[in-house]
């Protein structure tokens, strides 16, 4: 097991609890501009079995930037991250950070290179609690030999400031995370990735089981996190939520590449139109105003 | 969204009240501790053979009861760690018996110091944990499975090796051998203190929980075991180990195996190869009974030695009552789903008062 030395890179200006519109002055995102990109992928391609995951799909994410993925179910997205976060190897195209070619063998090799993911899913252990949720996989210890021990008063405390430092006042942090609302385990895994020095934030889909307000206080964690100097990718159905906090944006259909957009060159009318299929959507309203009258489905004999 | 980032949940309690989240914290956790049920359980066991039997309350009495409860609890605790990583390990009674085989037999076989015969018997127990440890983190089937298979395998070899090498279904006394009388000491010695008859195994049933409730809690190692067991995939994302955690969680209940075994060897010179057989639902049953989750992910070796406890206490005082002792299955089963009732009972209530 590699001991990380346990070398806390919290926001240096602390995350603002109320984090608003980006301050353009936070040194990393305003010069990045030209600075190369932490994550590269280029042409990108994943297949399983025979099965086309992935054609073609390149993505760059920058400190202080959010990229985001859209598209449909089964679009790709997941598969995509999981290049990103060492769970899949790509079969064709080059996944590059900071500049170098890569190839994770291991979710490991993804945060020793400073990626860190927050799955939809997978987070968390439900029945730990907060504190050692928040540090599992990297735990701080005290002492040597035999009495090598968890520094179980630090990992307490430090969850606590931290998650305050986000706007999170849990009561106890010794509660099981199973049973802190979905919005604050998501940002308890965003201020997990963020403590421990992450340059790459990985996010699939944080706000998919979440109500409207919920989401709100997760996308501001994000912002946070952004604002923090992170380069965070962000996976989402959501056009609108997207479009709150992205930086650019990255339209996926059936594996392919269907558009890549700053957000300078695209109003968020547009980017929902083209998520939701262009002019697919005007011929599914068109259906849809036909279709107001049931007509049984073929087949099947109706009721009655 | 405005700018209020209190908690979703409603807060109920202004920040000042702080005394008194703390001591609802404070009950929350007591009630929260997987071994609650079993404490519980062993409490009215305890009380219930007091009244019925006379001399229960005995000292000699109380130490019968806990030798009774240490070769139950020194495989129950390494159990107990398995299950909480997420794993079942039905070999462990058979496991028992091979251990004790190997180093009667090799030390009879070899005619050197049982010593030999002991240091060899560790290295098959250990490698047996590794085995299933490996096949199941490689080959991704349920442990029921392959630990089944383990458990039919060891059974086999168990009688057809000892009858291939000594002709018969119990091994040769090795009471004569060298060592023998150290080892005595070491594995099935016993110290009179006061009055009472202290076996040297409950000592090393009390070192075990100590040891294991160490790593549990306190241990980086410890964290994996819950995180294995708890949310495999999770644990495996965020970069701890799950494999080898696993393979390790098996080789500790080799080493439990072990330790029994070699117990009950130089406890009565000869091992009868059938033994063993049924034994291991006892062990998972006292780490069921002390809080364990069958699912994973949740419990402690504290418990699965109260569970233990429970188990002496009972088979015991069956006796002491005077009883039919065919009442113990009876009353084991009963502890189990009343156990089992009450901790999902506790644990609902613990999540459920956020
Ligand atoms: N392990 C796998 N083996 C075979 N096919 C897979 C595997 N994982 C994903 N796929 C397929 O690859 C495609 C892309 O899946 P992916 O999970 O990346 O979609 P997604 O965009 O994340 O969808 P959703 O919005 O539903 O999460 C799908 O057609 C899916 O069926
Ligand atoms: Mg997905």
């Amino acid at each position: 097991m590699s001991e990380r030395e346990q070398q806390p890179q919290g926001p240096d200006e602390g995350a603002p609890a109320n984090p608003a519109p980006r301050p353009a002055s936070t040194g990393a995102s305003a010069a990045t501009g030209a600075e190369a990109p932490l994550v590269e992928l280029s042409d990108v391609s994943k297949y399983y079995g025979n099965v086309k995951a992935l054609e073609g799909v390149s993505l760059e994410v920058r400190a202080g930037e959010i990229s985001c993925v859209l598209g449909d179910n089964g679009a790709g997205k997941s598969t995509l991250i999981k290049i990103i976060s060492g769970l899949h190897q790509h079969d064709a195209g080059t996944f590059r950070i900071d500049v170098q070619t890569a190839r994770l063998g291991s979710p490991r090799e993804a945060l020793d290179r400073g990626i860190a993911t927050v799955y939809q899913d997978l987070a968390v252990v439900p029945l730990m609690p907060v504190w050692r949720n928040f540090f599992l996989g990297s735990e701080p210890t005290k002492g040597r030999g035999p009495l090598r021990r968890l520094d179980t008063a630090t990992m307490r405390e430090t969850t606590r400031t931290e998650l305050r430092r986000m706007g999170i006042d849990l009561r106890d942090v010794d509660q099981p995370i199973g049973t802190i609302s979905g919005g604050e385990r998501q940002c308890v895994a965003i201020a997990r990735a963020v403590y421990f020095g992450a340059k790459v934030l990985v996010l699939d889909e944080p706000t998919a089981a979440l109500g409207v307000k919920q989401s709100g206080v997760v996308l501001k964690y994000v912002a946070a996190a952004r604002d923090a100097g992170l380069g965070v990718v962000l996976i989402t159905h959501n056009p609108h939520h997207a479009y709150l906090v992205g930086d650019r944006f990255v339209l996926l259909k059936r594996g392919a590449m269907a558009g890549s957009h700053a957000k300078a060159e695209i109003t968020l009318d547009e980017l929902t139109r083209q998520m939701a299929g262009g002019s697919e959507l005007e011929e599914l309203s068109h259906e849809l105003a036909r279709a107001s009258t049931p007509t049984p489905r073929p087949g099947r004999p109706t009721a009655e | 969204m405005s700018g209020s980032l209190a908690r979703p949940t409603t807060p109920a309690d202004p920040p000042e009240q702080d005394e008194r989240l703390l001591h609802r914290s404070t009950l929350r956790r007591l009630l929260g501790r997987p071994e609650l049920g079993a404490v519980v359980g062993a409490v009215a066991v305890f009380v219930f053979f007091s009244v019925v039997a006379d001399s229960f309350l005995q000292l000699s009495s109380l130490s019968t009861v806990l030798y009774a409860s240490s070769t139950i609890g020194i495989m129950a605790v390494p159990v107990a760690l398995l299950m909480i990583g997420g794993e079942f390990d039905l070999s462990t009674g058979v496991a028992v018996t091979t251990s004790a085989l190997v180093s009667s037999m090799f030390s009879y076989q070899m005619t050197a110091n049982v010593w030999v015969g002991v240091g060899v018997s560790l290295l098959t127990s250990l490698a047996i944990g590794f085995f299933n440890g490996v096949v199941l983190v490689r080959m991704g089937l349920p442990s029921f499975i392959i630990t089944l298979a383990t458990f039919l395998m060891l059974t086999g070899m168990n009688l057809g090796f000892t009858k291939l090498i000594s002709g018969k279904v119990s091994t040769k006394t090795i009471g004569d051998m060298e060592g023998f009388e150290s080892a005595r000491k070491v594995f099935a010695s016993q110290h009179t203190i006061g009055d009472v008859n202290i076996k040297v195994t409950i000592v090393w049933w009390l070192a075990l929980v100590a040891l294991a409730t160490w790593i549990l809690l306190r241990t980086r190692a410890g964290n994996w075991v819950f995180a294995a067991g708890g949310n495999a995939h999770a644990a495996r994302a965020v970069g701890v180990p799950v494999a080898r955690t696993k393979i390790a969680l098996y080789m500790g209940t080799g080493f439990g195996a072990w330790m029994l075994g070699q117990h009950l060897l130089f406890s009565f010179d000869t091992v009868q190869s059938g033994e063993g057989v049924g034994n291991e639902l006892l062990y998972i049953i006292a780490a069921v009974i002390g809080g364990c989750l069958m699912t994973g992910g949740y419990g402690s070796a504290i418990g699965a030695a109260v569970g233990a406890l429970i188990f002496g206490m009972t088979n015991k005082g069956i006796v002491y009552a005077q009883w039919d002792a065919d009442w113990f299955k009876y009353f084991l089963g009963a502890m189990l789903l009343l156990a089992t009732l009450l901790n999902a009972w506790v644990r609902k209530r613990a999540e459920a008062s956020k």
